[in-house]
């Protein structure tokens, strides 16, 4: 299990990289937004996909509609980690194909309940 | 704002007296007299247009001197309020994220420690329980004296490691003390800023009353808005709580979201 995680903070990378460590995904990667993540998920092989919203250069949600666009990424489970809260925002994320939506200040509790969630559907 | 002596109470007065004096004029057939008086018309309105522009510019000069900022040297060695708060917020981000890092370099370095002592008793609990049950040679009990000696000098080392990254974690929120000073001082300026730029835009109104510019108010904040782009994100919300328009909580994502059949 490969996880791409998509933050312009480090710190907050950080948080995200650590307890995904602790739920037991330990093959993590970084990006600090989606000019750089996209490259990445198109040379690499992930399987997951854990970004911000907010961030210089190409969004989170540009990021999200730019997977669900590449015919190889399409299928790609994506959470997004975000301080976003408008309720018109989280629309817009679920009609652009998000698979979970998690918003800051998050608990590791959340994440962890957010992520299985996610694996149940795509394996179910 | 004495009303009596402003230059629209004085434009006003001399409007309503010319006007009438133009109505006789024109009902008498003056048209000279019209002509003259229409001209006269135009100078007070000019008069208390410059006015105006003049009290205008006089405010945006005191506006640039209260923000310390100097048209005619760009690169200034004394810095302006304005770079001076820019420089500070950068400060707030620098302090905050040093000590985000070194709080969590603090708990990288404590998890395994504690993982490693949990993982030593709970090994030896289970080859005491074999001990007390009689289930132990002479020489697997030697083994497992040595390896409790081991465990008790390693918990007193690997607890007073641990009590010193706690007492670091605590210290590395000092921070909190030093941004809330600055947060505070940028807070003063913003406010200050608003004032003055609120000066300015109620000045600026007096120019457009009396050289007759009207604006679109609604059709300017309609362009605003579009302008607005909602992609691009806003950050996080304040008074989340109180805005229906804004979920407040994980909850209320996971109700949005379950709605659209998530």
């Amino acid at each position: 299990m490969k996880i791409l995680i998509v933050d312009d903070f480090s710190t907050m990378r950080r948080i995200i990289k650590n307890l995904l460590r602790d739920l037991g995904f330990t093959n993590t990667a970084e990006a600090d937004d989606g000019t750089t993540a996209l490259p990445m998920l198109q040379s690499g092989s992930f399987d997951f996909l854990v970004t911000d919203w907010n961030m210089p250069g190409m969004t989170g949600i540009d990021l999200l509609r730019a997977v669900r666009a590449d015919e190889r990424l399409k299928t790609l489970p994506v959470l997004m980690v975000t301080a976003e809260a408008k309720r018109d925002q989280i629309i817009e994320a679920a009609q652009a194909g998000v698979n979970g939506y998690v918003v800051k200040p998050f608990t590791a509790q959340v994440l962890k309940e957010k992520i299985e969630k996610i694996f149940e559907r795509v394996n179910g | 704002m004495e009303h009596k002596d402003s230059p629209q109470g004085d434009l006003e007065s001399t409007l309503k007296q010319s006007a009438r004096q133009l109505v006789d004029s024109l009902e008498k057939g003056n048209f000279g007299e019209a002509v003259q008086l229409i001209h006269e018309l135009n100078k007070a309105r000019d008069r208390g247009l410059y006015h105006e522009v003049g009290k205008l510019t006089r405010e945006l000069h005191n506006a640039i001197v209260n923000f310390q900022l100097d048209p005619r040297v760009p690169h200034a060695t004394e810095v302006s309020q304005i770079t001076d708060a820019t420089e500070r917020l950068n400060y707030v981000v620098t302090m905050t994220e040093n000590a985000a890092n070194k709080t969590m370099d603090l708990v990288e370095q404590s998890a395994p420690l504690l993982n490693e002592l949990n993982d030593e008793a709970q090994s030896l609990s289970a080859d005491w329980g074999r001990f007390m049950r009689r289930e132990m040679s002479a020489d697997g009990f030697r083994e497992l004296a040595k390896r409790v000696e081991s465990f008790l000098a390693r918990s007193e080392r690997d607890s007073a490691k641990l009590s010193g990254n706690m007492n670091d974690i605590l210290l590395a929120q000092d921070f909190q003390d030093l941004t809330g000073q600055v947060i505070k001082r940028v807070t003063q300026l913003v406010t200050e800023v608003e004032s003055n730029l609120l000066k300015l835009v109620i000045m600026a109104s007096q120019v457009d009353q009396i050289a007759g510019i009207e604006h679109n108010h609604e059709l300017l904040r309609a362009e605003q808005e579009q302008q607005k782009m909602p992609s691009s994100g806003e950050g996080p919300q304040i008074h989340a709580d109180k805005r229906d328009d804004v979920a407040s909580n994980q909850d209320d994502v996971d109700d949005l979201l379950s709605s659209l059949g998530f």
